[in-house]
């Protein structure tokens, strides 16, 4: 790829060997049992990249968007779940943190977390506010010398093994009158609910977080009361430009196992590579990946560049999981019986993209969010 | 007997239909599916429901009286299909695939063949099932290697074929072989025998896991040189092509029919969700972005179902009409998998939780477009027909 610096393509290389040793093989394990490679997730914390977009001073790397979706591709190419985790981990935490925190919080939080010691999470939905982000109800009250949150947070990925929650609470009556605090596990107060069983990203741990009474000291308030607007401005796009991420790294190996099966499965006396409604789904699909894969990665580099505009991740997440849950559809149908059993990878491709189409903001949300966007000016 | 044959009346219910799919809603809601999300999560596969629908006169819609059916119509047993196909896709399939061996037997089998097991089979306490592929040949079916050797007194059945719905739990078996061809020494032509469960040399695969149809038992069954005697040849040798190729014309339609049903209750669920679900202070359903998704859902949810009412009243009425069958087919089957995964977008994060049957619905609705003959197989088909509609004769 003639836009990837050179060191991204060793940040590339890196990620693919390590996807390939430590990914691989546990995926269908993890996707049948519903258990989280928490071996990998440590390793990752080894090889250094659980904090690739933080600041140096506390461990990270101080990387942009680019080498952690070049990241997030290679991982999610081999394991969704175990990637789903990972950016949940190292962009709606630690990114937060970094981006977000007093220096008092970075010092005290990121370090372990970048190490791999400690855990990260976010929570942000509500059993009555998805898309609704910002109607969410979990309630921080101000006492003396503390914080009391009481509200339950659901979908939140990690959630089980989370030691530390980036929270988003409510402060006020005002609907923008939201508040960030970072919450440790153990805090009185706060426990994990039941486990969430979904469709696919089976190994990516996901579960509800109950807060009654929970006290959570003011020093663990993120910036000032009414600041998370602002906060989650600032995080959404790298959010959606990452997650975007994993699904082309799916869309790459259902191409990949595509073609091999083409010229490997015989029919009618032929591969059937040779017969023109198997080259029509393999062209197309290669053709959706190379536009996917110039889109993603040329927004990411604006997105470093600076251009913070919404609309250009939300383009991005609009068209790409989407487009990958339509080649995953495809890839299974190209492999006929084989493509609908467990034993091929196929199923599982589908089954974990469908999630990037509804979380970090679903398809309908991000056509909204495009529309107002460029609409911004005009007289609507 | 209210048998439905116009094409007038195929499009209004009539109140054998309306009757019939109450009642087979009711034992759905109530026996079927407070078990279908752990049954689905453990992959439990209960032949007590298909003896119950049996008593509900389902097993054996198609199959003449004279051997326990009842003597109805495709499209009397579409109706059927489809309503319990809104509960569970797995078990609509067993069942047509149980019928469409019940069909075979009863359109070239000899009275013999029919008074043996007919009965049982209509009654839904013994279940059908067919074996044409194998892992050698799916689409290209004409190549199977499952060999039939003639032997005094029958034929020694060898060979492994794959991808078998209720293979372990049925008590018959329809199995394609070659046998060699007298003819042509040089060539063998395609079989049809009957194999009971329980013959010597017979024996199957592990349960495959599967992406859906997850309550369905599929397995690979195993002929390791069974002895069948000649009274289970069907028809004779080298028609089994024939009888395989009509079993499977009135398959298409069938497996058109689970698919509307389950698109009908995708579009159901997701209708109602989106009535109920508040956002942003309002039910999602006022906004124009799910309005636009519904209508399309909707749309093309009726036009397969025309196409299927329309395929399976040509069949009543004696008119055979393999490109309508397919079109009903691949129409069907596609819209099914558009509106499942529409379905489980409209629920949001909760439609990707195994609590809604959402994302059940969505796996299930895969694999329809890849048995009976993949959806590309059917565009090859209808590419035929047209070839012969539009030739010079």
């Amino acid at each position: 790829m003639w836009f990837f610096s050179s060191d991204e393509l060793e940040i590339k290389e890196m990620a693919k060997d390590f996807a390939l040793k430590e990914l691989k093989t546990q995926a269908a394990i993890h996707d049948e049992d519903e258990t989280f490679n928490i071996n990998a997730f440590k390793k990752m914390g080894e090889l250094g990249v659980l904090g690739l977009t933080a600041h140096e001073d506390f461990g990270g790397s101080g990387l942009g968007a680019t080498h952690a979706t070049i990241v997030m591709e290679e991982f999610g190419k081999q394991c969704a779940s175990t990637t789903l985790s990972y950016l949940a981990h190292s962009i709606l935490c630690v990114n937060n943190i970094n981006s977000n925190g007093s220096l008092e919080q970075k010092k005290k939080y990121l370090p372990k977390l970048i190490s791999g010691e400690w855990i990260g999470a976010m929570g942000m939905s509500e059993p009555a506010h998805g898309s609704d982000a910002v109607g969410i109800q979990t309630k921080a009250e101000e006492k003396d010398s503390h914080f009391l949150i009481n509200g339950t947070k659901m979908w939140i990925t990690n959630a089980q093994y989370a030691d530390v929650v980036y929270l988003y609470t409510r402060t006020g009556v005002e609907k923008k009158n939201l508040s960030t605090f970072i919450v440790e596990k153990g805090t009185p107060g706060f426990s994990i609910g039941k486990p969430i069983h979904k469709m696919g990203m089976r190994g990516s741990p996901t579960g509800e977080l109950v807060f009654e009474n929970a006290k959570v000291p003011k020093d663990q308030l993120v910036g000032k009361v009414g600041d998370s607007i602002y906060h989650m401005m600032k995080n959404l796009d790298i959010e959606r430009i990452t997650i975007s991420g994993i699904s082309l790294g799916i869309a790459k190996a259902c191409l990949e196992q595509c073609i091999q099966y083409a010229g490997e499965r015989s029919q009618f006396g032929k591969t059937i590579g040779e017969f023109q409604l198997i080259q029509k789904m393999i062209a197309e699909m290669s053709t959706e990946v190379a536009m996917m894969e110039s889109f993603l990665y040329s927004t990411a580099k604006e997105y470093d560049r600076g251009n913070r505009s919404p609309h250009l991740a939300a383009q991005v997440k609009l068209a790409i999981p989407k487009m990958c849950t339509k080649i995953a559809l495809d890839a299974i149908q190209l492999h006929g019986g084989y493509g609908y059993s467990r034993e091929f990878p196929l199923e599982r491709y589908l089954r974990d993209n469908k999630l990037n189409e509804i979380g970090a903001g679903t398809n309908e949300v991000m056509i909204l969010i495009i529309a107002k966007q460029l609409l911004k000016h005009s007289k609507i | 007997m209210n048998h439905q044959t116009s094409f007038q009346s195929a499009f209004l219910p009539t109140e054998f239909h309306t009757e019939m799919r109450s009642q087979l809603h009711k034992f759905c809601s109530d026996q079927l599916e407070p078990l279908l999300e752990d049954d689905d999560e453990k992959e439990i596969f209960r032949p007590e429901i298909i003896a119950q629908l049996g008593e509900l006169g389902v097993t054996g819609m198609t199959t003449s009286e004279k051997f326990g059916g009842q003597g109805l119509s495709l499209t009397d047993f579409c109706e059927a299909l489809l309503e319990i196909a809104k509960c569970s896709v797995p078990y609509a399939v067993t069942i047509s695939v149980s019928t469409m061996v019940q069909s075979i037997l009863e359109n070239y089998g000899s009275e013999e063949q029919k008074n043996r097991y007919l009965p049982p089979l209509a009654s839904g306490k013994a279940i059908g099932a067919f074996c044409l592929s194998e892992s050698g040949s799916g689409s290209d079916a004409r190549s199977l290697k499952t060999s039939a050797k003639k032997v005094s007194g029958g034929y020694i059945l060898h060979g492994n074929k794959m991808w078998i719905t209720s293979g372990g739990v049925a008590k018959t078996y329809i199995v394609m072989a070659r046998t060699d061809n007298p003819q042509r020494p040089n060539e063998s032509h395609i079989s049809a025998f009957i194999v009971e469960d329980g013959t010597k040399g017979l024996s199957f695969g592990k349960k495959e896991k599967k992406m859906g149809w997850r309550t369905s038992p599929t397995r690979e069954v195993i002929f390791d040189q069974c002895f069948i005697p000649d009274d289970n040849l069907i028809m004779g040798e080298g028609k089994g092509f024939h009888v395989a190729l009509s079993a499977l014309d009135k398959g298409r339609i069938t497996i058109g029919a689970i698919a509307v049903g389950l698109s009908e209750r995708a579009l159901e669920e997701a209708t109602r969700y989106a009535l109920f679900r508040q956002q942003f202070q309002k039910p999602i359903f006022e906004f124009q972005g799910l309005q636009f998704m519904l209508a399309d859902m909707n749309l093309d949810y009726e036009c397969a179902k025309i196409l299927v009412q329309k395929a399976a009243s040509l069949y009543d009425a004696g008119v055979p009409h393999p490109k309508i069958s397919s079109m009903a087919k691949l129409k069907s089957t596609d819209a099914a998998m558009s509106i499942t995964t529409d379905a489980l977008q409209i629920f949001g994060g909760v439609g990707y939780t195994k609590e809604y049957p959402m994302e059940r619905m969505m796996r299930d609705a895969k694999v329809l477009q890849i048995v009976e003959g993949t959806n590309q197989i059917q565009k090859s088909i209808i590419a035929k027909e047209m070839k012969k509609e539009f030739s010079p004769s």
